[in-house]
């Protein structure tokens, strides 16, 4: 692909609001994992929440868009200056040239969770200020975001689960490659709410401890939330150094189980080697991978044996989920931008709560933050369906 | 802005009274008329029995219109469905499923059935349609809601300019149970899939040319197929392919979102 810019990044999750409090945590290797105690949820694991959410008021024209998910959007989009980048961007190329990608999971799925405890006792209606469209529609947070911005350009949510937020970098830059749009704002919004709490429990994927990726004694993962958003543009004529860009994205289906991965991490191999090729680099230009480290068993021991195959055992990796908690649809985009503050601040960050690295997987795998000169990271995301995505970022110079 | 173009190899298509693409072309070419019936959802035959049972109706409708796109499209040059990218598009999913979690959640124990739960993501269709067909190339699922239908041909035509042998798009929504009937009534199950091929790699196949605009969506004049199309976003599409059937070349103007429309030049 031909790269482009990330002009402007943020990402807010359960380590803070912004870039600042995001690097900060990370490079006090900080946990922003807690004792679950979310709504009524009654489940012995760790989430990674979002701090004062319910005190974030949506502008009044929108209140209809009123949903935890859409107040985490929003929050997210009034930190590190992101808000006034995306109106310079409409500025300068009109509403209709600026397009909106974000990926998201559930959306606001807790309204209806919440509402269907309020049904009418005797037609079984649901509450009368119910949303569809506005909170429950997986294209409510689009709709959102579009209409804060007044724009009128091409949106969409993408919706392959766990990889949804890395997958709307590729649709975006396929968009401003063919010259539909000039500017995109990617990301993903996904928020905590009772279907995925209970439903990774009925799987038997959540930990009650904090999630451990990579550790021989993990036992799953520990759900989190989180909005995280880039403004994509073409890669001005001149681009200083710290430039973040977007090199290549590799995507790929597992065609083997809907919510296991291929245990030798087929799919997961070719969407990194299709990333590659899209960026025109050899395995070893990646100085750091992001691995998707669920921490679960089976994600972390096929992932590990996918990048292995592909990178060998030399490349530093990580898994930031010990930290942040699995943001299942926002995911794919917190960890672009952690991507993005890795290449920023020459620091790889070492993945947490590893008591006893799994002998079995055999990776170069960060235990403590490490500092060097990055100039090409990669950020694995896979989700349920077998639905892969790999981004290769790097530094323009 | 730079047209996307496409040209269309085959079609698979599944709605009330429309029981597949050779049905649907001659009501919309105008042989038949339009006989309202409920959407008859076959069982999807390419899984395996036990995935088959737990299907629920807006995989039963993907799966059906994907298969009958890809069948007809055997004996071309377009890839095979293990090598087709693919690129699902609905405004809503799985509307069962979903009432069932929300019911299961609603009550005291919430113990939610881990296959609802993995069938609950909106990519839970292309998931079967990877394992069944094999296919391990890159695939999408996208929500536009009302516009999902728009958003999906956009995606399709953008992956073919970028560079993609084929993609198989898929647009499909069923009916929500109620409660969630009464706030979001689409009224039936409707799919439509269209193989798409690049503009060159076809001799005699319509080809359609696409922009934004600010025109308004072109209806159909059967007052039964306009019903459809306003109330099915799956069946935004019928404007263009009624032009197809009819093997009419000119221009059809697709509901989009609010703030934009798309406009089809077909050539046939």
């Amino acid at each position: 692909m031909t790269p482009l810019q990330l002009t402007h990044f943020t990402a807010t999750s359960c380590l803070g609001r912004g870039l600042a409090a995001t690097l900060a945590a990370l490079e006090q290797a900080h946990c922003g994992l807690r004792p679950c105690r979310f709504e009524t949820v009654e489940l012995a694991t760790y989430i990674g929440e979002v701090d004062g959410l319910d005190q974030v008021r949506l502008p009044l024209p929108l209140e209809r868009f009123d949903c935890r998910n859409n107040r985490l959007a929003q929050l997210g989009l009034m930190q590190d200056g992101f808000d006034a980048a995306v109106r310079a961007a409409i500025e300068r190329f009109g509403p209709r040239r600026v397009g909106v990608y974000l990926g998201t999971s559930t959306s606001g799925i807790l309204t209806t969770e919440i509402a269907y405890r309020h049904l009418d006792p005797v037609s079984g209606a649901l509450p009368q200020g119910f949303d569809y469209a506005g909170t429950h529609n997986s294209f409510s947070v689009v709709d959102y975001v579009g209409r804060l911005f007044e724009l009128s350009g091409p949106a969409v949510a993408v919706c392959t689960a766990c990889s949804s937020s890395a997958k709307v970098f590729a649709a975006a830059q396929r968009m401003i490659a063919t010259n539909q749009i000039d500017a995109a704002i990617v990301g993903g919004v996904d928020s905590l709410c009772l279907t995925t709490l209970y439903g990774f429990h009925s799987l038997q994927l959540t930990s009650a401890e904090p999630c451990r990726p990579f550790d021989a004694a993990r036992d799953g993962l520990s759900i989190g939330e989180a909005a995280a958003f880039a403004l994509l543009q073409r890669t001005p004529a001149e681009t200083a150094p710290e430039a973040i860009m977007l090199l290549g994205a590799g995507e790929s289906s597992d065609a083997y189980h809907m919510s296991s991965p291929h245990p030798e991490g087929a799919g997961a191999r070719s969407a990194m080697r299709n990333a590659l090729t899209d960026a025109g680099l050899a395995a070893g230009d990646v100085d750091y991978i992001n691995l998707h480290g669920t921490g679960t068993p089976s994600n972390d021991s096929a992932e590990s044996r996918a990048v292995t195959g592909l990178f060998g055992n030399a490349t530093p990796c990580s898994s930031t989920k010990g930290a942040t908690g699995h943001a299942l649809g926002a995911a794919g985009a917190l960890e672009a931008i952690i991507c993005a503050i890795a290449l920023k601040s020459g620091m790889m960050p070492g993945g947490l709560n590893l008591k006893q690295p799994d002998p079995q997987l055999q990776l170069n795998y960060l235990t403590h933050n490490r500092r060097g000169a990055l100039r090409h990271v990669l950020s694995n995301s896979f989700g349920f369906g077998g639905a892969n995505c790999a981004l290769l970022f790097g530094r323009a110079a | 802005m730079s047209t996307l173009s496409a040209c269309i190899q085959s079609y698979g298509l599944l709605g009330p009274g429309l029981a597949d693409w050779s049905a649907a072309r001659a009501v919309l070419s105008g042989e038949q008329p339009h006989v309202a019936a409920r959407t008859v959802l076959p069982p999807p035959a390419v899984l395996p029995p036990a995935e088959r049972r737990r299907a629920g109706r807006v995989i039963k409708l993907a799966l059906a219109i994907g298969a009958e796109a890809v069948a007809a499209a055997a004996n071309s040059a377009a890839p095979d469905a293990r090598t087709l990218p693919t690129v699902f598009t609905s405004s809503g999913g799985d509307g069962d499923n979903c009432h069932e979690i929300c019911v299961t959640l609603a009550s005291r124990e919430r113990l939610i059935s881990p296959t609802r739960f993995h069938n609950s993501v909106h990519n839970a269709a292309a998931g079967y349609w990877s394992i069944a067909y094999g296919c391990t190339e890159g695939s999408t699922s996208l929500c536009a809601g009302d516009a999902s239908f728009g958003a999906g041909l956009l995606e399709a035509l953008a992956q073919l300019a970028c560079g993609a042998p084929a993609v198989l798009l898929l647009a499909y929504d069923a009916d929500y149970p109620q409660p969630l009937y009464a706030k979001r009534p689409i009224p039936d199950a409707f799919g439509v899939a269209l193989l798409l091929v690049p503009p060159d790699a076809a001799g005699q196949l319509p080809l359609l040319q696409l922009a934004l605009s600010d025109a308004a969506a072109s209806t159909m004049d059967h007052p039964g197929l306009e019903s459809l199309r306003a109330s099915i976003p799956a069946a935004r599409c019928l404007p263009l392919l009624e032009r197809l059937a009819q093997r009419r070349a000119g221009r059809v103007v697709l509901d989009y979102l609010d703030t934009a429309r798309l406009a089809v030049e077909v050539h046939s």
